[in-house]
């Protein structure tokens, strides 16, 4: 399979990506490369055989559902772009 | 011994040192920042280095080695892959979107080591992202390997690796998604574990391929990295997929024998597409091993050579939804220029990232898709599982299996510029580990053409001490691990 300009813009718009004109060209060669390689493993018989997510997914861990952590806003607010009396900026969504 | 003699010694040596009051932390730590600086306009290993953030830790250190002479490890230096988020310090990931981002918090893995005592010598180069196996994919310029400049240092841990190479540190932190260690660790000459996927804590390390991704060392020698393993393990509920249980030391248990030890080869690694100079020398460490008593049995991977294809499905996959967290609102970089929200987000990912991780993201949202999901993504998951039980099926005929790291030494810069995806080829001996979430350790076994040859060694899930062991032993009949690089034998002091 050969990425077109087309599949190129649809999973830059599912990745929320700006690509530049110039960059297009490329992705579509190299991921159509990727593809090319990840399409090997069609040929493998994997019937019956169950995913792996993950490699200790057998003993995944949870903690009891009670608060540890304590109020940083004003410490991760420090590295936003834009806020304002606590509250994240961004562009007006509904008119 | 003298302090330039000192510094080129590993951590073992720094400690006792210490102990003995022979010599400060802070003498120590503005030693190595001096070497920093003299290396830095070559080598490009540090993407930040912040000298008073790093003498005052050194002065933490000496308080707390003269209120508590048990804290055997108060005042080692180390630096940390740009990775790791670290309080205060800048934390790049060798990322644009990232470039002014100070840590609001520590990671685990600098916790751990702030506590014993640590000090911080600076913020260690890599590819973007953790993404490349060269660190030509850094925001902040390639890093430059100690044996040859005009060659990379491997990545994508680059950074890390060269700086230990070099002796600008006695070890430093990585993260080996696909061979982030052991390929650095191999190609600048040095010892690299990645623990059992599990072991380390991943909090407060940015993510690329969570089911993938692991924290490990670089070092001198097998003995300092057991050393620093044990620093560094252990359960944290903070990352669900920390494991919970009694992990066995590593140190404790370096010294114990390995005659009798049963070393399984992979017939499929030392056939085609392995350079001749590498087999060549990783044929006569494994014969080493054998002369100190270990036994080779032949053993079989007919799956492994699926790894890179199901890597770079799953790995995409992960990292089109860890980036996703990059949005340009709460934290990294965001574009001057936009007309809405959607504008926001696609502008501010389009400049932040490079060209690399755009990739990545765009194979990986391709995979997740709708219609493609079945075919690319649960198939390679399938396939991982596979490739997992050849190696659960490999020992139980062997201990632990020996082989290269990569097929070819470090090639030059620029080798793949414009075929990135050729470069993921040479990833063939590592990834399979990471699919499998093994323990795998990298350690200089000789020399072709004047660059440094790894050996890997790789272990049941939980046996690192039994790598360390063997490691450790066959550090102690062999001198590889001593070679510096001629080019950094001067540096002062």
């Amino acid at each position: 399979m050969r990425f077109t300009e087309e599949d190129v813009r649809r999973v830059a718009r599912l990745s929320r990506l700006a690509l530049e004109p110039k960059e297009i060209e490329g992705f579509q060669q190299d991921l159509s490369q990727i593809l090319n390689l990840a399409q090997k493993l069609q040929a493998i018989d994997t019937t019956n055989v169950e995913p792996l997510a993950h490699p200790g997914s057998s003993s995944v861990f949870l903690r009891p559902d009670v608060v540890t952590e304590t109020d940083q806003r004003e410490a991760f607010q420090a590295v936003a772009p834009e806020v304002d009396r606590g509250l994240y900026l961004v562009p007006r969504v509904v008119e | 011994m003298n302090l330039s003699d000192l510094l080129n010694q590993g951590v073992t040596a720094l400690s006792a040192a210490l102990g003995r009051r022979e010599v400060s932390a802070v003498e120590i730590a503005t030693a190595y920042l001096d070497r920093i600086e003299q290396a830095q306009p070559e080598l490009n290993a540090f993407i930040t280095v912040d000298r008073e953030h790093t003498l005052r830790d050194a002065l933490t250190a000496d308080s707390m080695r003269a209120a508590s002479p048990t804290q055997s490890l108060a005042g080692i230096p180390i630096a940390q892959k740009d990775v790791f988020c670290a309080k205060g310090w800048r934390t790049t990931a060798g990322s644009h979107m990232l470039e002014n981002f100070i840590a609001p918090y520590d990671s685990a893995v600098v916790q751990q080591l702030n506590k014993q005592g640590f000090v911080t010598l600076g913020r260690a180069n890599m590819d973007e992202f953790a993404m490349g196996s060269s660190n030509e994919n850094s925001y902040f310029g390639p890093v430059k390997n100690p044996w040859d400049l005009g060659r990379v240092p491997g990545g994508s841990s680059g950074g890390s690796a060269a700086a230990v190479a070099a002796g600008l540190a006695p070890a430093a932190t990585g993260t080996d998604t696909g061979g982030s260690i052991r390929q650095p660790a191999a190609w600048c000459g040095i010892s690299g574990i990645k623990p059992t996927y599990g072991r380390v804590s991943r909090f407060g390390m940015i993510a690329y391929a969570s089911s993938l991704d692991q924290a490990g060392m670089f070092a001198r020698s097998a003995q300092d990295l057991a050393i620093l393993m044990d620093v560094i393990s252990g359960h944290d509920p903070r990352d669900a997929t920390s494991v919970d249980r009694k992990d066995s030391p590593c140190a404790k248990e370096l010294d114990k024998d390995i005659r009798g030890l049963r070393v399984g080869i992979p017939k499929q690694w030392f056939g085609e597409g392995l350079s001749a100079g590498v087999k060549v020398v990783v044929e006569s460490a494994i014969q080493e091993l054998v002369m100190m008593g270990c036994e080779c049995v032949e053993i079989d991977l007919p799956m492994s050579e699926q790894a890179i294809p199901a890597y770079y499905v799953i790995a995409p996959a992960e990292a089109s939804s860890n980036l996703s967290r990059f949005d340009g609102v709460r934290f990294g970089h965001r574009a001057a220029q936009y007309k809405d929200l959607a504008e926001l987000y696609e502008r501010s990912r389009g400049e932040g990232f490079g060209p690399e991780v755009k990739r990545r993201i765009l194979m990986g949202s391709y995979v997740l898709s709708h219609g493609y999901y079945d075919a690319y993504y649960l198939q390679a998951q399938r396939v991982r599982r596979l490739i997992a039980n050849d190696f659960e099926r490999a020992f139980t005929l062997c201990d632990v299996i020996a082989g290269p790291v990569a097929p070819t030494t470090a090639f030059p810069l620029g080798s793949f510029g414009a075929d990135p995806v050729q470069m993921y080829l040479a990833d063939l001996y590592t990834i399979p580990v990471n699919l499998a979430g093994l323990p795998a350790l990298s350690i200089p076994a000789g020399f072709d053409a004047g660059m440094p040859v790894g050996l890997q060694l790789i272990g049941p899930w939980w046996q690192e001490a039994r790598l360390l062991q063997t490691a450790h032993a066959f550090q102690t009949t062999t001198d590889w691990h001593t070679k510096r690089p001629a080019l950094y034998s001067g540096l002062k002091p």
